[in-house]
């Protein structure tokens, strides 16, 4: 018989090592689905993990790919783990990420064609200020009308898709685009760009950000009173108010950070490897941040791995579909194999396994 | 684990001469044991009919079963009202649903967990009643309380147990209500020392407080004025669910009102929160240790500095200074021997005397100049339900005010200096403790049940001038 056991504290060493295990676990269960399918299990789990990174054929294209792709998943969950601790739940970040780029799309359009070193600046600004702005909406209205955050932002989320489509065929079209829809390209307007900084790895501004961030969310959890109230009321509501907290204040504070996050992440992506506003600009980074904040188990250090190991997942399954012509369906399941082996391991960290009945009480 | 909810490592129980392990409680109740828990496990918002049925195996059709509740309720002096929602009775009323539930049965065996700890004396006497027809039918009662005296008029045989071992078996009639007690502790008991005192200068006013309650099931307070002086010890009694969550709530700043009806050392801070009225020198610990006083997953450092912040200087330009953290949170355990590994143990692994000793001991090291506490002891062993007495009494003897809300009223007579009983959310005029008998304060608590007030108890001006 086996019995769950709870442990009196989380035992620090199964939260380390359950990520460890998981990918391995998912390595074994997911080698023998493609085994099934009929492919070599060990090329198609060298293919997703190992190539993107090391083959010399494809790595000079995939290696960047990875901070690219896990630049904006970091900084939009970052945002996202502070007020999910807190039990705000802001599911509306792909609106959010769509409208900070919006407002600093603006920003850099106003001044095209100028130079100057302070447009760029300028842009981020709006980026981040109008992600707060469609974050505190939500906010605002759970906190003056007891409205659900987790819908309202959702919806919202349709809301800036359609003011996005509306902007790419409407005030924002590139008036010398010929006709297509779509804004300029700020990536190719020197003022607005936002470049790789080093070349071959991807490496943008909005990547520095995001371990900017993760460094900034660790210290304000750890060190500082307001990360230690959105703990606090995460874990024990009444505790936090016994303790002086203020739910209201804490948010308005946790969605307009998060907003704030995934405008600069959008941000950082429409003057870097989106290129311009599009109706397809939107590519779902902000539900994905969702999966990777839960992934790192809220945990700054943590996103930051499951933001990378995410994005690997990603490259490296494209990669498999073209070299090894997997079905595309295999490797949604085999991302899934790994996000269930990952929470299903988790409960390790509160509870102890026990086989057959507990030794006899000396 | 005699229901059934835990299984034993080791050992055999027989039960009716037969070997019995039950595996769940279904089981234990199909042999004919019942369980009324400390806690009740009833639905607010379901009738006490429907509240009994959900506890049945194959419960019979509604109309039966309120028919059933009427007569099993009747014969034993245990006036029920099936169709009343149980989010409005009393707490004395629902422990009857509890009972009704467990004797509709027929239970061979019936267990009772510190069933007095939210009843009235008059509530006791009746339950009292009820628990000795009961036995004389033939009913074995297992009764759990650490209430010595119930144990000496109530019971047979007693077990004393003292961390999980049987210490003493005993005729309890035969011994004094201090020997049990140092048979439960294993110590010789010392009372608390009393200082005589001159009461100080006016610490707390509360005038005209009426806050509604932000629960759906609890009281509103209505009303409420008292004012409190440095050095003075005032007792709250009432039975649960009267208002004395709300009293604290208002009191403690999580309920804000307007800024006159609450003043701190004369200052109106009816409309500051926790942390402007810990500043002005007014410390609280709520009753529910685990959620509410402390978070359950957070460490014992962490719980320091859940109220400690400010008073303690834990933090400086909102960056938290660990150091000094966990300097206070190894104040607390070992100025009030909480035993515990060490700082770093989450709170739930705490057992509860041990949590409310760290709790209160949060409070009392911050030296307040008015401390609100609710249900200070309970569900506390009487070693640390004496420490943590001492400690309050040592605070107001240093000059601060003190307000103890409880339901023990042996408790209340022990510490306070002045007296009054919520009822219904309304409180009472403060009296003087001393004097006042058990009968006296039961009359005043229960008022509004229908038990008038004699003549002789209302207050002498004199006296209800404090």
């Amino acid at each position: 018989m086996i019995r769950l056991e709870k442990r009196p504290t989380p035992s620090r060493t199964w939260v380390a090592v359950t990520p460890v295990l998981a990918v391995l676990l998912t390595m074994i269960a997911g080698g023998l689905m493609f085994w099934a399918l009929g492919k070599n299990p060990f090329e198609a789990i060298r293919t997703i993990f190992w190539d993107p990174l090391f083959n010399e054929q494809f790595a000079a294209y995939s290696r960047p790919q990875l901070l690219v792709k896990a630049g904006p998943l970091i900084l939009i969950a970052i945002g996202l783990s502070l007020g999910f601790r807190a039990g705000i739940w802001n599911i509306g970040a792909e609106g959010q990420y769509i409208m900070g780029a919006i407002a600093g799309a603006a920003v850099g359009l106003y001044f095209y064609p100028e130079p100057g070193w302070h447009i760029f600046p300028l842009m981020v600004a709006a980026g981040l200020v109008g992600g707060m702005l469609w974050g505190l909406i939500p906010g605002l209205l759970k906190v003056w009308f007891g409205t659900n955050e987790i819908l309202v932002s959702l919806l919202l989320v349709y809301v800036a898709e359609s003011l996005l489509a509306a902007m790419a065929i409407g005030k924002m079209k590139n008036p010398d685009g010929g006709g297509f829809p779509g804004s300029r390209n700020f990536a190719k307007y020197e003022a607005s760009a936002n470049p790789e900084l080093i070349a071959g790895t991807g490496m943008h501004l909005g990547v520095v950000t995001a371990f900017i961030a993760v460094i900034a969310a660790y210290v304000l959890l750890q060190r500082h009173m307001l990360g230690y109230n959105i703990r606090l009321t995460g874990q024990a509501p009444r505790a936090a108010r016994f303790s002086g907290v203020s739910p209201a204040a804490l948010v308005l504070i946790c969605m307009g950070a998060s907003g704030a996050l995934a405008g600069m992440a959008g941000l950082f992506e429409v003057t870097g490897p989106g290129g311009q506003i599009s109706i397809d600009f939107a590519s779902g980074y902000g539900f994905t941040a969702v999966i990777v904040a839960l992934l790192g188990r809220l945990n700054p250090i943590g996103i930051l791995l499951a933001g990378l190991l995410l994005a690997l997942t990603y490259i490296g399954g494209e990669l498999a579909q073209f070299m090894l012509s997997l079905p595309k369906a295999s490797i949604q399941a085999f991302q899934g194999m790994l996000l269930f082996f990952l929470l299903a391991l988790d409960l390790l960290s509160n509870y102890r396994i026990r086989l057959a009945r507990r030794e006899v009480a000396r | 684990m005699i229901y059934g909810l835990v299984q034993p490592d080791a050992g055999q129980m027989v039960l009716r001469g037969a070997p019995y392990h039950p595996h769940r409680p279904s089981e234990a109740r199909q042999k004919g044991v019942a369980m009324v828990f400390q806690h009740f496990s009833l639905f607010d918002a379901l009738n006490v009919a429907e509240n009994v049925a959900l506890g049945m195996e194959n419960p019979p059709p509604m109309g039966e079963l309120a028919g059933q509740i009427r007569k099993v309720s009747s014969t034993y002096g245990l006036p029920l009202d099936p169709a009343r929602l149980v989010g409005d009775l009393s707490a004395g009323e629902r422990q009857r649903v509890e009972i009704v539930r467990c004797l509709l049965q027929d239970p061979k065996l019936l267990i009772m967990d510190e069933p007095t700890s939210v009843l009235t004396p008059q509530e006791v006497e009746i339950l009292f009643r009820t628990l000795r027809q009961l036995s004389a039918e033939g009913t074995a009662i297992l009764y759990i309380s650490h209430k010595l005296e119930e144990i000496r008029s109530l019971c047979d045989t007693a077990t004393i147990l003292r961390r999980g071992k049987v210490v003493a078996s005993c005729n309890p009639r035969e011994k004094s209500a201090r020997e049990l007690a140092e048979l439960m502790v294993g110590q010789i008991l010392t009372p608390p020392a009393r200082a005589e005192h001159t009461p100080g200068e006016l610490r707390l006013e509360v005038s005209g407080l009426s806050v509604a309650s932000p629960n759906p099931f609890g009281t509103s307070l209505k009303n409420i004025s008292f004012q409190l002086r440095g050095g003075e010890v005032l007792g709250i009694a009432g039975v649960a669910g009267n208002g004395q969550d709300e009293l604290l709530l208002a009191l403690s700043g999580e309920i804000t009102t307007q800024a006159g009806r609450v003043k701190i050392k004369g200052q109106p801070a009816g409309n500051l929160g926790p942390n402007e009225r810990r500043a002005l020198g007014l410390v609280s610990a709520p009753e529910e240790r685990l959620g509410h006083a402390a978070a359950p997953d957070m460490s014992l450092s962490e719980n320091a500095l859940l109220s400690g912040n400010l008073r303690q200087g834990l933090s400086s330009g909102g960056f938290i200074n660990w150091a000094k953290v966990e300097t206070f949170a190894a104040e607390i355990i070992k100025a009030f021997d909480v035993r515990t590994p060490g700082t770093h143990v989450a709170a739930r692994a705490l057992s509860g005397g041990n949590l409310q000793k760290f709790v209160l001991g949060r409070e009392i090291l911050q030296n307040p100049d008015i401390i609100v506490v609710n249900q200070p002891t309970w569900g506390v062993d009487a070693a640390a339900a004496a420490t943590i007495r001492q400690a309050l009494l040592d605070l107001s003897a240093k000059g601060a005010a003190v307000v103890v809300i409880s339901q023990d009223l042996d408790e209340l007579l022990e510490v306070a200096d002045s007296f009054a009983a919520l009822n219904e959310g309304s409180l009472s005029a403060l009296r003087p403790a001393r004097g006042l008998s058990v009968d006296q304060i039961g009359l005043m608590m229960g008022g509004a049940h229908g038990l008038p007030e004699t003549p002789a108890l209302a207050p002498k001006p004199e006296e209800a001038r404090l």
